[in-house]
Protein backbone atom coordinates (compact mmCIF):
# COMPACT_ATOMS: atom_id res chain seq x y z
CA UNK A 1 0.00 0.00 0.00
CA UNK A 2 3.07 2.48 0.57
CA UNK A 3 5.43 3.74 -1.80
CA UNK A 4 7.74 5.50 -0.21
CA UNK A 5 10.24 6.99 -3.01
CA UNK A 6 13.82 9.00 -3.14
CA UNK A 7 12.87 12.64 -3.46
CA UNK A 8 15.34 14.84 -5.51
CA UNK A 9 18.28 16.60 -4.90
CA UNK A 10 15.71 19.42 -3.28
CA UNK A 11 15.25 16.79 -0.62
CA UNK A 12 11.74 18.39 -0.65
CA UNK A 13 8.92 16.61 1.03
CA UNK A 14 5.72 15.74 -1.17
CA UNK A 15 3.05 14.57 0.33
CA UNK A 16 0.13 12.74 -1.69
CA UNK A 17 -2.33 10.81 0.62
CA UNK A 18 -5.85 9.47 -1.34
CA UNK A 19 -7.22 7.98 1.45
CA UNK A 20 -6.04 7.16 4.74
CA UNK A 21 -8.92 4.94 6.56
CA UNK A 22 -9.48 3.70 10.24
CA UNK A 23 -10.63 0.77 11.24
CA UNK A 24 -12.25 0.17 14.48
CA UNK A 25 -12.37 -2.06 16.97
CA UNK A 26 -16.42 -3.16 15.93
CA UNK A 27 -14.85 -2.84 12.04
CA UNK A 28 -16.59 0.16 11.60
CA UNK A 29 -14.52 2.47 9.42
CA UNK A 30 -13.74 6.21 9.35
CA UNK A 31 -11.91 8.21 6.49
CA UNK A 32 -9.15 10.38 8.27
CA UNK A 33 -7.54 11.27 5.11
CA UNK A 34 -8.78 12.00 1.27
CA UNK A 35 -6.74 13.31 -1.51
CA UNK A 36 -4.28 15.64 0.04
CA UNK A 37 -1.65 16.57 -1.42
CA UNK A 38 1.17 19.19 1.02
CA UNK A 39 4.85 19.81 -0.63
CA UNK A 40 7.21 21.06 2.41
CA UNK A 41 9.48 23.75 1.73
CA UNK A 42 12.90 22.62 2.64
CA UNK A 43 14.03 24.85 6.07
CA UNK A 44 10.55 26.68 6.17
CA UNK A 45 8.05 26.15 8.82
CA UNK A 46 4.81 24.80 7.62
CA UNK A 47 1.66 25.08 10.36
CA UNK A 48 -1.60 22.75 9.95
CA UNK A 49 -4.33 24.57 10.91
CA UNK A 50 -7.80 22.24 11.13
CA UNK A 51 -10.84 21.56 12.96
CA UNK A 52 -9.99 19.51 16.28
CA UNK A 53 -10.47 15.60 15.11
CA UNK A 54 -9.77 16.58 11.23
CA UNK A 55 -7.12 13.70 10.74
CA UNK A 56 -4.19 16.00 11.51
CA UNK A 57 -2.09 14.31 14.07
CA UNK A 58 -3.06 11.25 11.49
CA UNK A 59 -1.25 13.30 9.39
CA UNK A 60 1.62 13.68 11.34
CA UNK A 61 2.11 10.15 12.34
CA UNK A 62 1.63 8.54 8.76
CA UNK A 63 4.49 10.79 7.06
CA UNK A 64 6.36 9.65 10.07
CA UNK A 65 5.99 6.37 9.20
CA UNK A 66 4.10 5.33 12.63
CA UNK A 67 1.17 4.38 10.42
CA UNK A 68 1.97 2.38 6.78
CA UNK A 69 -1.79 1.82 5.99
CA UNK A 70 -2.47 4.45 3.82
CA UNK A 71 -3.00 5.06 -0.51
CA UNK A 72 -0.90 7.09 -1.60
CA UNK A 73 3.17 8.37 -1.92
CA UNK A 74 5.20 10.05 0.49
CA UNK A 75 8.35 11.29 -0.85
CA UNK A 76 11.18 12.13 1.43
CA UNK A 77 15.19 11.78 1.22
CA UNK A 78 16.49 8.10 2.26
CA UNK A 79 17.29 8.08 5.38
CA UNK A 80 15.89 11.20 6.01
CA UNK A 81 16.15 12.15 9.91
CA UNK A 82 13.44 12.61 12.29
CA UNK A 83 12.30 14.61 15.20
CA UNK A 84 9.38 14.51 16.65
CA UNK A 85 7.90 16.96 19.58
CA UNK A 86 4.11 14.72 20.41
CA UNK A 87 1.48 16.25 22.53
CA UNK A 88 2.89 14.92 25.92
CA UNK A 89 6.71 15.07 26.34
CA UNK A 90 7.12 10.92 26.07
CA UNK A 91 10.27 10.75 27.77
CA UNK A 92 11.27 7.99 29.23
CA UNK A 93 10.97 7.96 33.30
CA UNK A 94 13.16 5.80 34.13
CA UNK A 95 16.25 7.59 31.84
CA UNK A 96 17.89 11.37 32.95
CA UNK A 97 16.94 14.01 30.64
CA UNK A 98 20.72 13.05 29.18
CA UNK A 99 20.07 9.59 28.73
CA UNK A 100 16.86 10.94 26.85
CA UNK A 101 18.63 12.92 24.65
CA UNK A 102 21.78 10.54 23.86
CA UNK A 103 19.52 8.04 23.40
CA UNK A 104 18.41 9.10 19.87
CA UNK A 105 21.18 12.11 19.05
CA UNK A 106 22.53 12.27 15.20
CA UNK A 107 25.26 10.17 15.37
CA UNK A 108 27.98 13.16 15.34
CA UNK A 109 26.08 14.67 18.36
CA UNK A 110 29.07 16.03 20.48
CA UNK A 111 29.26 16.87 24.42
CA UNK A 112 29.50 20.30 23.30
CA UNK A 113 26.43 20.25 20.92
CA UNK A 114 24.60 18.62 24.30
CA UNK A 115 25.29 21.14 26.00
CA UNK A 116 24.74 23.96 23.51
CA UNK A 117 21.30 22.70 22.86
CA UNK A 118 20.65 22.23 26.17
CA UNK A 119 21.66 25.43 27.54
CA UNK A 120 19.75 26.86 24.52
CA UNK A 121 16.46 25.47 26.26
CA UNK A 122 16.91 25.95 29.31
CA UNK A 123 17.65 22.30 30.67
CA UNK A 124 21.55 22.97 31.34
CA UNK A 125 20.73 21.97 34.79
CA UNK A 126 18.14 19.03 34.57
CA UNK A 127 20.27 17.15 32.83
CA UNK A 128 21.08 15.06 35.75
CA UNK A 129 17.15 14.54 36.19
CA UNK A 130 14.85 12.12 36.09
CA UNK A 131 11.55 13.37 33.78
CA UNK A 132 9.09 12.90 36.60
CA UNK A 133 11.23 15.20 38.67
CA UNK A 134 10.62 18.00 36.41
CA UNK A 135 7.71 20.21 35.68
CA UNK A 136 5.34 19.83 32.50
CA UNK A 137 7.14 23.04 31.03
CA UNK A 138 10.50 21.97 32.00
CA UNK A 139 9.77 18.31 30.47
CA UNK A 140 8.18 20.03 27.32
CA UNK A 141 11.93 21.88 26.92
CA UNK A 142 13.83 18.47 27.21
CA UNK A 143 11.22 16.96 24.68
CA UNK A 144 12.23 20.09 22.42
CA UNK A 145 16.19 19.48 22.89
CA UNK A 146 15.60 15.33 22.24
CA UNK A 147 13.81 16.37 19.05
CA UNK A 148 16.43 19.09 17.81
CA UNK A 149 19.28 16.04 18.87
CA UNK A 150 18.62 13.69 16.09
CA UNK A 151 19.63 17.08 13.83
CA UNK A 152 16.25 15.93 11.83
CA UNK A 153 15.79 16.83 8.53
CA UNK A 154 12.22 16.73 9.09
CA UNK A 155 10.65 18.28 12.12
CA UNK A 156 7.24 16.64 13.30
CA UNK A 157 5.26 19.11 16.03
CA UNK A 158 2.31 17.68 17.03
CA UNK A 159 0.73 20.63 19.18
CA UNK A 160 3.38 21.12 21.41
CA UNK A 161 2.20 23.83 23.70
CA UNK A 162 -1.20 22.28 24.39
CA UNK A 163 -2.08 22.41 27.95
CA UNK A 164 0.84 24.79 29.46
CA UNK A 165 -0.70 28.35 30.90
CA UNK A 166 -0.05 31.02 28.41
CA UNK A 167 3.03 32.64 29.69
CA UNK A 168 5.14 29.29 29.76
CA UNK A 169 3.51 28.48 26.07
CA UNK A 170 4.59 31.78 25.05
CA UNK A 171 8.12 31.64 26.22
CA UNK A 172 8.40 28.01 24.83
CA UNK A 173 7.20 29.46 21.27
CA UNK A 174 9.59 32.29 20.95
CA UNK A 175 12.37 29.48 22.57
CA UNK A 176 11.45 27.08 19.70
CA UNK A 177 11.96 29.98 17.12
CA UNK A 178 15.03 30.81 18.52
CA UNK A 179 16.58 26.87 18.36
CA UNK A 180 14.93 26.26 14.94
CA UNK A 181 16.05 30.01 13.15
CA UNK A 182 20.22 28.66 14.79
CA UNK A 183 19.33 25.41 12.95
CA UNK A 184 16.90 25.38 9.78
CA UNK A 185 15.20 22.46 9.66
CA UNK A 186 11.86 21.65 7.33
CA UNK A 187 8.89 21.88 9.77
CA UNK A 188 5.63 20.48 10.33
CA UNK A 189 3.97 21.62 13.25
CA UNK A 190 -0.35 21.19 14.25
CA UNK A 191 -1.98 23.39 16.11
CA UNK A 192 -5.25 24.62 16.55
CA UNK A 193 -4.72 27.75 18.20
CA UNK A 194 -4.80 30.07 15.44
CA UNK A 195 -2.16 32.82 17.35
CA UNK A 196 0.20 30.26 17.85
CA UNK A 197 -0.56 29.34 14.23
CA UNK A 198 0.18 32.88 12.83
CA UNK A 199 3.04 33.62 14.90
CA UNK A 200 5.45 30.39 13.63
CA UNK A 201 3.91 29.81 10.32
CA UNK A 202 6.29 30.31 7.01
CA UNK A 203 3.19 28.30 5.29
CA UNK A 204 0.08 28.27 6.96
CA UNK A 205 -1.99 25.14 5.70
CA UNK A 206 -5.46 25.44 6.25
CA UNK A 207 -7.27 22.31 6.52
CA UNK A 208 -10.91 20.60 5.89
CA UNK A 209 -13.19 19.20 8.32
CA UNK A 210 -12.60 14.87 8.29
CA UNK A 211 -11.90 13.72 5.58
CA UNK A 212 -9.28 16.28 5.54
CA UNK A 213 -7.32 17.79 2.17
CA UNK A 214 -5.86 21.17 2.04
CA UNK A 215 -8.26 24.10 1.59
CA UNK A 216 -5.72 26.72 1.40
CA UNK A 217 -1.75 27.42 1.47
CA UNK A 218 -1.33 30.54 2.97
CA UNK A 219 1.99 32.26 2.98
CA UNK A 220 3.24 34.31 5.48
CA UNK A 221 6.36 36.27 4.01
CA UNK A 222 7.33 38.57 6.94
CA UNK A 223 10.25 36.53 9.44
CA UNK A 224 8.37 35.59 12.25
CA UNK A 225 10.65 37.33 15.02
CA UNK A 226 9.24 40.63 13.12
CA UNK A 227 5.71 39.67 13.32
CA UNK A 228 3.49 42.16 16.25
CA UNK A 229 0.19 41.44 17.82
CA UNK A 230 -1.34 43.85 15.39
CA UNK A 231 -0.23 42.02 12.52
CA UNK A 232 -1.02 38.91 13.73
CA UNK A 233 -4.66 40.42 14.62
CA UNK A 234 -5.13 41.63 11.65
CA UNK A 235 -4.57 38.16 9.57
CA UNK A 236 -6.72 36.59 11.81
CA UNK A 237 -9.45 38.72 11.05
CA UNK A 238 -9.15 37.76 7.70
CA UNK A 239 -8.41 34.11 7.69
CA UNK A 240 -11.61 34.18 10.49
CA UNK A 241 -13.51 36.07 7.46
CA UNK A 242 -12.77 33.41 5.02
CA UNK A 243 -12.52 29.98 6.81
CA UNK A 244 -15.28 30.80 9.62
CA UNK A 245 -14.68 26.83 10.16
CA UNK A 246 -10.91 26.88 10.96
CA UNK A 247 -10.83 30.32 12.76
CA UNK A 248 -14.06 31.89 13.90
CA UNK A 249 -14.79 31.74 17.76
CA UNK A 250 -11.12 31.25 18.61
CA UNK B 1 -13.22 28.40 61.79
CA UNK B 2 -15.56 25.60 63.64
CA UNK B 3 -14.55 22.75 65.97
CA UNK B 4 -14.74 20.26 63.05
CA UNK B 5 -12.07 22.57 61.10
CA UNK B 6 -9.96 22.75 63.39
CA UNK B 7 -9.80 19.03 64.25
CA UNK B 8 -9.36 17.93 60.29
CA UNK B 9 -7.07 21.14 60.15
CA UNK B 10 -4.46 19.55 62.97
CA UNK B 11 -1.21 17.26 61.16
CA UNK B 12 -1.21 13.83 61.90
CA UNK B 13 1.20 13.22 65.27
CA UNK B 14 4.47 12.36 64.61
CA UNK B 15 4.28 8.40 65.62
CA UNK B 16 5.77 7.54 68.56
CA UNK B 17 9.71 6.56 68.82
CA UNK B 18 8.74 2.55 69.53
CA UNK B 19 6.73 2.67 66.46
CA UNK B 20 9.66 3.93 64.37
CA UNK B 21 12.68 1.99 62.94
CA UNK B 22 12.89 -1.59 63.09
CA UNK B 23 12.13 -1.76 66.83
CA UNK B 24 8.50 -3.19 66.75
CA UNK B 25 9.92 -6.46 64.07
CA UNK B 26 12.63 -7.26 67.33
CA UNK B 27 10.10 -7.52 69.93
CA UNK B 28 7.84 -9.42 67.84
CA UNK B 29 10.80 -11.61 66.94
CA UNK B 30 11.89 -11.76 70.84
CA UNK B 31 8.12 -12.92 71.41
CA UNK B 32 8.03 -15.48 69.16
CA UNK B 33 11.17 -17.01 70.60
CA UNK B 34 10.39 -16.74 74.14
CA UNK B 35 6.48 -18.28 73.23
CA UNK B 36 8.87 -20.91 71.67
CA UNK B 37 11.38 -21.20 74.43
CA UNK B 38 8.28 -21.38 77.41
CA UNK B 39 6.52 -24.26 74.95
CA UNK B 40 9.99 -26.50 74.65
CA UNK B 41 10.49 -25.63 78.53
CA UNK B 42 6.99 -26.72 79.77
CA UNK B 43 6.58 -29.65 77.14
CA UNK B 44 9.91 -31.16 78.05
CA UNK B 45 9.32 -33.98 75.22
CA UNK B 46 12.14 -34.80 72.69
CA UNK B 47 9.89 -34.12 69.88
CA UNK B 48 9.40 -30.33 70.46
CA UNK B 49 13.17 -28.96 70.85
CA UNK B 50 13.98 -25.32 72.39
CA UNK B 51 15.79 -22.68 70.34
CA UNK B 52 18.71 -23.29 72.05
CA UNK B 53 19.00 -26.77 71.23
CA UNK B 54 18.42 -25.85 67.42
CA UNK B 55 20.90 -23.52 67.03
CA UNK B 56 23.43 -24.96 68.76
CA UNK B 57 22.75 -28.22 66.46
CA UNK B 58 22.80 -25.71 63.65
CA UNK B 59 26.13 -24.42 64.87
CA UNK B 60 27.40 -28.06 65.54
CA UNK B 61 26.03 -29.24 62.00
CA UNK B 62 27.88 -26.67 60.49
CA UNK B 63 31.17 -27.20 62.24
CA UNK B 64 31.59 -30.49 61.66
CA UNK B 65 28.61 -31.76 60.14
CA UNK B 66 27.66 -31.64 56.17
CA UNK B 67 25.00 -28.39 57.26
CA UNK B 68 26.76 -25.85 54.41
CA UNK B 69 27.55 -28.88 51.87
CA UNK B 70 23.67 -29.60 51.62
CA UNK B 71 22.49 -25.63 52.30
CA UNK B 72 24.61 -25.32 48.97
CA UNK B 73 23.19 -28.20 46.86
CA UNK B 74 19.92 -27.07 47.55
CA UNK B 75 20.42 -23.40 46.65
CA UNK B 76 22.17 -24.26 43.86
CA UNK B 77 19.24 -26.40 42.99
CA UNK B 78 16.61 -23.00 43.79
CA UNK B 79 18.87 -20.75 41.76
CA UNK B 80 19.33 -22.98 38.32
CA UNK B 81 15.42 -23.56 38.78
CA UNK B 82 14.87 -20.12 39.72
CA UNK B 83 16.72 -18.86 36.28
CA UNK B 84 15.09 -21.36 33.98
CA UNK B 85 11.75 -20.49 35.04
CA UNK B 86 12.83 -16.56 34.79
CA UNK B 87 14.01 -17.04 31.41
CA UNK B 88 11.33 -19.32 30.14
CA UNK B 89 8.45 -17.64 31.36
CA UNK B 90 9.48 -14.29 30.27
CA UNK B 91 10.28 -14.99 26.70
CA UNK B 92 6.64 -16.65 26.74
CA UNK B 93 4.52 -14.13 28.22
CA UNK B 94 6.47 -11.52 26.33
CA UNK B 95 5.45 -12.88 23.37
CA UNK B 96 1.48 -14.27 24.77
CA UNK B 97 0.81 -10.41 26.07
CA UNK B 98 2.55 -8.86 23.04
CA UNK B 99 0.57 -11.36 20.04
CA UNK B 100 -3.07 -12.18 20.66
CA UNK B 101 -2.50 -14.90 17.78
CA UNK B 102 0.07 -17.02 20.39
CA UNK B 103 -1.78 -15.96 23.13
CA UNK B 104 -5.04 -17.86 21.69
CA UNK B 105 -3.00 -20.91 20.98
CA UNK B 106 -1.06 -21.47 24.15
CA UNK B 107 -3.80 -20.08 26.73
CA UNK B 108 -5.42 -23.21 27.10
CA UNK B 109 -1.77 -25.52 27.57
CA UNK B 110 -0.92 -22.53 30.25
CA UNK B 111 -4.65 -22.85 32.07
CA UNK B 112 -3.54 -26.83 32.35
CA UNK B 113 -0.22 -26.41 33.83
CA UNK B 114 -1.30 -23.58 36.29
CA UNK B 115 -3.60 -26.05 37.73
CA UNK B 116 -1.41 -29.67 37.03
CA UNK B 117 -0.53 -30.10 41.13
CA UNK B 118 3.59 -29.64 41.89
CA UNK B 119 3.79 -33.38 42.91
CA UNK B 120 2.50 -35.04 39.25
CA UNK B 121 4.89 -32.98 37.57
CA UNK B 122 7.70 -34.02 39.71
CA UNK B 123 6.42 -37.83 39.67
CA UNK B 124 6.06 -37.40 35.98
CA UNK B 125 9.50 -35.56 35.22
CA UNK B 126 11.76 -38.30 37.54
CA UNK B 127 9.06 -41.29 35.78
CA UNK B 128 10.11 -40.24 32.31
CA UNK B 129 13.65 -38.63 32.65
CA UNK B 130 15.08 -40.49 35.34
CA UNK B 131 16.22 -39.57 39.01
CA UNK B 132 18.68 -37.08 37.91
CA UNK B 133 19.51 -33.32 38.02
CA UNK B 134 18.18 -32.46 34.99
CA UNK B 135 14.69 -34.04 35.74
CA UNK B 136 14.50 -32.90 39.33
CA UNK B 137 15.36 -28.67 37.99
CA UNK B 138 13.24 -29.11 35.31
CA UNK B 139 10.02 -30.40 37.06
CA UNK B 140 10.84 -27.41 39.63
CA UNK B 141 11.02 -24.49 36.94
CA UNK B 142 8.12 -26.37 35.09
CA UNK B 143 6.15 -25.68 38.11
CA UNK B 144 7.02 -21.75 38.39
CA UNK B 145 6.48 -21.05 34.25
CA UNK B 146 3.02 -20.77 34.41
CA UNK B 147 3.02 -17.77 37.37
CA UNK B 148 6.26 -16.43 35.82
CA UNK B 149 3.84 -15.99 32.04
CA UNK B 150 0.91 -14.88 33.34
CA UNK B 151 2.85 -12.11 35.27
CA UNK B 152 5.28 -11.27 32.18
CA UNK B 153 1.96 -11.17 30.26
CA UNK B 154 -0.11 -8.82 32.07
CA UNK B 155 2.91 -6.83 31.85
CA UNK B 156 3.62 -6.88 28.14
CA UNK B 157 -0.23 -6.31 27.80
CA UNK B 158 0.27 -2.81 30.06
CA UNK B 159 3.30 -1.51 27.28
CA UNK B 160 2.66 2.43 26.84
CA UNK B 161 1.68 2.78 23.26
CA UNK B 162 2.79 6.19 23.36
CA UNK B 163 6.37 5.02 24.37
CA UNK B 164 6.51 2.59 21.29
CA UNK B 165 5.35 5.51 19.07
CA UNK B 166 8.08 7.57 20.57
CA UNK B 167 10.87 4.86 19.66
CA UNK B 168 9.71 4.30 16.10
CA UNK B 169 9.69 7.55 15.24
CA UNK B 170 12.79 8.15 16.50
CA UNK B 171 14.10 5.07 14.34
CA UNK B 172 15.53 3.41 17.50
CA UNK B 173 16.85 -0.57 16.52
CA UNK B 174 15.05 -3.13 18.00
CA UNK B 175 17.59 -4.05 20.70
CA UNK B 176 17.86 -0.34 21.88
CA UNK B 177 13.68 -0.06 22.06
CA UNK B 178 13.88 -3.40 23.86
CA UNK B 179 16.80 -2.65 26.24
CA UNK B 180 15.46 1.74 26.95
CA UNK B 181 11.46 1.21 26.25
CA UNK B 182 9.93 -2.22 26.63
CA UNK B 183 12.53 -3.97 29.40
CA UNK B 184 12.12 -1.20 32.18
CA UNK B 185 8.55 -1.23 31.84
CA UNK B 186 8.32 -5.04 32.25
CA UNK B 187 10.76 -4.63 35.60
CA UNK B 188 8.05 -4.29 37.97
CA UNK B 189 6.47 -7.37 36.73
CA UNK B 190 10.08 -9.19 36.73
CA UNK B 191 9.94 -7.99 40.53
CA UNK B 192 6.95 -9.65 41.36
CA UNK B 193 7.68 -12.79 39.42
CA UNK B 194 10.32 -13.50 40.83
CA UNK B 195 9.62 -12.31 44.49
CA UNK B 196 6.79 -14.98 44.41
CA UNK B 197 9.14 -17.34 42.42
CA UNK B 198 11.39 -17.91 44.73
CA UNK B 199 9.54 -18.63 47.84
CA UNK B 200 7.59 -20.44 45.68
CA UNK B 201 10.52 -22.78 43.99
CA UNK B 202 12.81 -23.10 47.55
CA UNK B 203 9.60 -25.16 49.09
CA UNK B 204 9.43 -27.41 45.55
CA UNK B 205 13.10 -28.20 45.12
CA UNK B 206 12.44 -29.87 48.62
CA UNK B 207 9.84 -32.08 47.84
CA UNK B 208 11.96 -32.75 44.81
CA UNK B 209 15.45 -33.66 46.35
CA UNK B 210 12.23 -35.73 49.72
CA UNK B 211 11.60 -37.77 46.09
CA UNK B 212 14.68 -38.68 44.36
CA UNK B 213 18.04 -37.19 45.47
CA UNK B 214 20.46 -38.58 47.50
CA UNK B 215 21.35 -34.98 49.57
CA UNK B 216 20.11 -31.67 49.83
CA UNK B 217 17.91 -29.88 52.46
CA UNK B 218 14.98 -32.07 51.28
CA UNK B 219 16.96 -35.18 52.07
CA UNK B 220 17.80 -34.24 55.08
CA UNK B 221 14.57 -33.22 56.56
CA UNK B 222 13.30 -36.77 55.06
CA UNK B 223 16.38 -39.19 56.73
CA UNK B 224 15.72 -37.22 59.87
CA UNK B 225 11.78 -37.64 59.88
CA UNK B 226 12.22 -41.30 59.61
CA UNK B 227 14.96 -41.02 62.63
CA UNK B 228 12.15 -38.77 63.86
CA UNK B 229 14.93 -36.34 64.74
CA UNK B 230 12.85 -32.73 64.93
CA UNK B 231 15.65 -30.61 66.05
CA UNK B 232 17.48 -31.37 63.11
CA UNK B 233 14.37 -30.87 61.38
CA UNK B 234 14.20 -27.45 62.76
CA UNK B 235 17.83 -27.08 62.50
CA UNK B 236 18.05 -27.26 58.94
CA UNK B 237 14.80 -25.38 58.25
CA UNK B 238 15.94 -22.76 60.80
CA UNK B 239 19.09 -22.89 58.72
CA UNK B 240 17.85 -22.26 55.13
CA UNK B 241 15.28 -20.01 56.10
CA UNK B 242 18.50 -17.86 56.96
CA UNK B 243 19.71 -18.21 53.87
CA UNK B 244 16.63 -16.78 52.02
CA UNK B 245 15.79 -14.29 54.50
CA UNK B 246 19.52 -12.83 53.50
CA UNK B 247 19.43 -13.10 49.74
CA UNK B 248 15.29 -11.01 50.04
CA UNK B 249 17.15 -8.75 52.14
CA UNK B 250 20.97 -8.46 50.49
CA UNK B 251 20.19 -9.35 47.19
CA UNK B 252 16.45 -8.49 46.12
CA UNK B 253 15.76 -5.91 47.76
CA UNK B 254 18.76 -3.92 46.99
CA UNK B 255 18.56 -4.42 43.43
CA UNK B 256 15.12 -3.90 43.55
CA UNK B 257 15.65 -0.15 45.26
CA UNK B 258 18.53 0.41 42.18
CA UNK B 259 16.20 -0.25 39.40
CA UNK B 260 13.37 1.65 40.39
CA UNK B 261 15.73 4.50 41.43
CA UNK B 262 13.74 7.34 38.86
CA UNK B 263 10.88 6.69 40.93
CA UNK B 264 8.99 8.65 43.85
CA UNK B 265 11.39 11.15 43.38
CA UNK B 266 10.08 14.38 44.63
CA UNK B 267 9.41 17.36 42.34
Amino acid sequence: MKDTQHAGATSQFRIRIEEKTHVGADGSHLTAIRDLSLDLKPESMTVLMGPSGCGKTTLLRTVAGLDDDYTGEIDMPPHARLGFMFQDPRLLPWRTVRQNIELVAAPGFTETDLQTLAEAVGVADMLPRYPQELSLGLARRAALARAFSTEPDLLLLDEPFVSLDERTADRLRRLLLEVWSARPTTAVMVTHNPREALQLADQLVVMAPRPTHVLSVETINMPQAERDPAMIEALHTDLARRFPENFAGM
Amino acid sequence: MTTAEARLGTPRQQAAWYWRGPWVSIVSVVIFVLVWFLAAHFAQSRLLPGPVEVVDYVIEESLHGNLIFQLGITLWRVTAAFFVAMVIGSVIGLLMGQLPAVNRVLDPWLIVLLNLPALVIIILAYVWFGLNEAAAIGAVALNKIPNVIVTVREGARALDPGLDEMARAYRLSPWSRFRNVTLPQLQPYFATASRTGLSLIWKIVLVVELLGRPNGVGFELHLNFQLFNVTAILGYTLAFVAVMLAIEYLLVQPLERYSTRWRNKPV
